[in-house]
Formats: structure tokens, C-alpha cells, sequence
């Protein structure tokens, strides 16, 4: 599986990419092989302000939903459009091409509480 | 948590194993939309040996099927199989099922994995004929080798003549050097093919020799994910989705399989029903607004008003857009009708279909 050393992550399988007060979100390689054939990724949330922990969107794979929720709190300030029309791209290349969302983040200091690669790791083995 | 006679050949192939109806299935092997358009387009094979077989035996053997099973199945012969319910005396459905005809005097009914323990229980309530009931379910395995390449990829294994065989018909031959298997020209996934019962000490010969002889036709063994998208692009009913308890055959559809040339539980009440009209029906529809429908899910009518609700949902390898099965109430449920679906607070647009949508 995998985990990509210089990414943060959450307990509910999503990757954080921190640059600045910007952090870019997808699922991880774990989470989107869990998940199976993704066929739809819903995400209506641009420009809200959404805290830590609440549902920015939906991923749909064929026999499954499950949510997206916010790895830090902020702004959703852009959405991979990329994705609404190849939501494959989120199995076939969930750190690049099937990135999800960014989050202009109101408080920082949240990314602190975020999972290291090898915290990652051990959680999922 | 039983475990099936292929449980590890399963799990060297990449198998992911999960839970259901009291058994470690496979639920997806390469991937489920891989698998399903293998079936589609070529061949695939599923382990379905969790399904339950039951011998009857005896003179009387027909008066009991005759007496728990909406069919006639005295349209049966040696050879034939028939599909059918069984109604459950308040209007709803005990099981759906094959029957086989083995000889004269001897059936093989195939029941649903997760109703072994109910179903053997209701029809050893109707055995007032002294008919003899084996349970076999245990020791058979049962393998579906589907799709347009299935003949094809079995021919070179037995001396059946496989690709003459016609639906709903079967033969007990020598396959794959194993003797005694019955090939059923039967399946769940409306793209033909084969469905092999025989004793769990073969399987591996058995899946072995199927895998290689399908090599040529890029054989895919696939999962309990897969059985489910192709059986609901066909409109067929699943147990515990689209038929249980509480709905009867004429609501669900299974009008033809519902026949009033004899008595059997409920043919009074069913023939009433089907005199008079029912207030719901299961119908297929597709998405027209973007979205995967999903069981449980409401439908609604344009003003918002609940119509009923989605029993099977998913979005559909084939069309590559999200299809369902649900109940409406019976003055909506027409072809081209168009519904919506409730998803996440959001009402959106699909319209009632012919089954097959596929």
C-alpha cells in the first residue's frame, strides 16, 4: 500500500498536503482500493466555510457511499474538477490526479493533530 | 462463519473474502466492474456454493413441490428446470428458487443461502406426502461459469454437448474427469453460461480446469460485488432486496411464475390479487440526473410526495449510470414514468425503464 512519507493523514483514510495556509485533500491509496470501483465523486461545498470533521463531499463506488469529511477546518476553496468526470482518476492515482479539495485553513495549528506517514501505517497494517 | 471448499484457491487469487449468509464469500477478485464486463462481453466464474440444495424424494414428491411452490411443476420432465416461489400463506414470499427435475420421483430444489434454515423448516411443515428431504447443501459445490464464452470455454472439458444445451435445462455427465457433475444451462447474470453442482472434494479439480480452459477467452474469476451489478441490469429479484416476506409475486412481477392451474399456499389470495389488481409494483428505473440510487432510499413523485423505495440500487458497470428496482404505487408504474430518487436531501430525476435495462 502506498503511503507517501512527506503527506499528513487522518483515521478516516484522507491525505493532507500542506503548503502554506493551503492544504490539499484526497483519499488514500488504502481508503480508495477499500473502497473498490469509484464511480462518482460528490462535492458541493465550494467557497463554504466548513469545521474540522464535517462532510465536504461524498465518494459513491459502485456498491458503497461513503463521506468526505474536513481533515482541518477552513474555507473550501477549490474543487478537482477533474474528478467529476474521470472519478476513476481516484483509484488509479489518489495523491495526484484524484486530489479532491483545497482548504484555505483557519487555524493551523489543527495540522499539528494530523497522523505522520508511520503513525499512518500502523494504523492500517 | 462457514468456510467454502475454495476458500483458499480464493484468497491465492486475490480474493477479497467477506461475510455473508453465514459464509467467507468472495466479494471481488480484480475488481468489480472488471469482472462484470468479463461476463458481460467473454466469460467469469463464480463460487456460489453457499446456495442451498434440497433432495426430495418419493412418489408424493410432486404433490409437495406442487403444494409450497407457485409454478406448476408438473410442466417439469427429467432434464428441465423451472424457476419459481414459494408464497408464505399471508401473501408474501418465503423463498424464491429452482426447481430440478432429476428422475420421475426425485427434484433438486436450489434455495437462497441466508433462508437454508426457514425454507427447509416451512416445506418440512407442508410434507404431509412422506416425502423423503436431503439436505445437501454442505457437501455441494456449486460453480457459475457465465457469459457469451461460457459454452465455448467448457466444451473441451466434458462430453456434454454444452453448446446445444438449452436455458433452463440440465445434464449430469463427466466434467473435467470428474463424473457425476450436473450442468445446468441456468445463471444470475442474464449474459448465459452454466451453473456446475457436484461434491466439494472436486472443487479445486474442478475451478482448476475451468480457469485454464477459459485462459483462450481471458477467463476472470469474479465476486459476489459483480453477481449483483449483472443480476440488477437484468431486473432479476434478489432475496432480502426486491422480494421477502412481505411482498407477494404479483407485486413483485413474478405474475409467470405464478400459475393457477393448480392449489398451492396462497393461490387464492395470489389469483385475487392478480383479479383485482395490487396497489404497488416493483418496477426498474434509471437515473436521468446524476446519482446512484441505493436500498431504502424514497422515491418520490414530482410534487415531493413518498411513492415508495428503492430495494436495489447501484450504478451500472454497463450504462455507467446509476439504475435501481423499487415499489411504486401501481398508478405510477409505467414505462417512461418519470420518478425521483431521494439522495442526500436532494430530489433527483430518474425515470421508470423495460426490464431488462441491460
Amino acid at each position: 500500500m502506498n503511503v507517501p512519507a512527506e503527506l499528513k493523514y487522518t483515521s478516516d483514510h484522507e491525505w493532507v498536503k500542506i503548503e502554506g495556509d493551503t492544504a490539499t485533500v484526497g483519499v488514500t491509496d488504502y481508503a480508495q482500493s477499500e473502497l473498490g470501483d469509484i464511480v462518482y465523486v460528490e462535492i458541493e461545498t465550494e467557497g463554504e466555510e466548513l469545521d474540522k470533521g464535517a462532510v465536504f463531499g461524498t465518494v459513491e463506488a459502485v456498491k458503497t457511499v461513503s463521506d468526505l469529511f474536513m481533515p482541518l477546518s477552513g474555507e473550501v476553496i477549490e474543487v478537482n474538477e477533474g474528478i467529476e468526470s474521470e472519478p476513476e482518476s481516484v483509484n488509479d492515482s489518489p495523491y495526484e490526479k484524484g486530489w479532491m479539495i483545497k482548504i484555505k485553513m483557519s487555524d493551523p495549528s489543527e495540522a499539528d493533530a494530523l497522523l505522520s506517514a508511520e503513525q499512518y501505517e500502523a494504523e492500517i497494517a | 462463519m462457514k468456510k467454502l471448499a475454495l476458500d483458499k484457491v480464493h484468497r491465492e487469487m486475490g480474493g477479497r473474502m467477506v461475510p455473508f449468509a453465514g459464509y467467507e464469500m468472495p466479494l471481488q477478485y480484480s475488481g468489480l466492474t472488471d469482472e462484470h464486463i468479463a461476463v458481460r462481453e467473454s466469460v467469469g466464474m463464480f463460487d456460489v456454493s453457499h446456495m442451498g440444495e434440497f433432495i426430495l424424494r418419493g412418489e408424493k414428491a410432486l404433490d409437495l413441490i406442487q403444494k409450497i411452490s407457485s409454478n406448476d411443476a408438473s410442466k417439469l420432465e427429467v432434464g428441465k428446470v423451472q424457476y419459481s416461489c414459494m408464497p408464505n400463506g399471508k401473501g408474501g414470499i418465503v423463498d424464491d428458487l429452482l426447481i430440478y427435475c432429476l428422475s420421475p420421483n426425485t427434484y433438486m430444489l436450489v434455495v437462497n443461502a441466508s433462508n437454508i434454515d426457514k425454507d427447509w423448516a416451512w416445506i418440512s411443515s407442508h410434507n404431509e406426502f412422506g416425502v423423503e428431504m436431503e439436505d445437501i447443501s454442505d457437501r455441494t459445490c456449486l460453480l457459475a461459469v457465465q457469459g457469451p464464452k461460457a459454452a465455448e470455454s467448457l466444451k473441451s472439458l466434458t462430453d456434454i454437448d454444452v453448446e446445444g444445451m438449452k436455458y433452463y435445462t440440465f445434464e449430469k455427465g463427466t466434467f473435467a474427469g470428474v463424473d457425476n457433475v450436473l450442468v445446468s444451462a441456468t445463471g444470475y447474470t442474464g449474459s448465459g453460461g452454466f451453473e456446475l453442482y457436484f461434491d466439494n472434494e472436486h472443487a479445486e479439480k474442478i475451478w482448476k480446469a475451468v480457469m485454464k480452459a477459459g485462459e483462450a477467452n481471458m477467463i476472470k474469476a469474479a465476486g459476489l460485488g459483480a453477481r449483483d451489478t449483472l443480476r440488477l441490469e437484468k431486473g432479476f429479484c434478489l432475496y432480502g432486496n426486491d422480494i421477502d416476506d412481505t411482498t407477494s409475486p404479483i407485486e413483485a412481477g413474478l405474475g409467470w411464475i405464478t400459475k393457477f392451474t393448480k392449489d398451492f399456499v396462497d393461490s387464492d389470495l395470489l389469483k385475487k390479487q392478480k383479479e383485482e389488481g395490487v396497489s404497488r409494483k416493483l418496477v426498474a428505473f434509471r437515473m436521468i440526473d446524476r446519482g446512484i440510487p441505493r436500498k431504502d432510499y424514497p422515491i418520490l413523485d414530482a410534487e415531493g410526495n413518498e411513492i415508495g423505495n428503492v430495494t436495489s440500487g447501484t450504478s451500472s458497470p454497463s450504462l455507467k449510470e446509476g439504475i435501481g428496482m423499487g415499489y411504486v404505487k401501481v398508478d405510477l408504474a409505467k414505462i417512461d414514468q418519470e420518478i425521483y430518487i431521494g439522495i442526500r436531501n436532494k430530489s433527483l430525476k430518474a425515470q421508470i425503464a423495460k426490464m431488462p435495462l441491460v
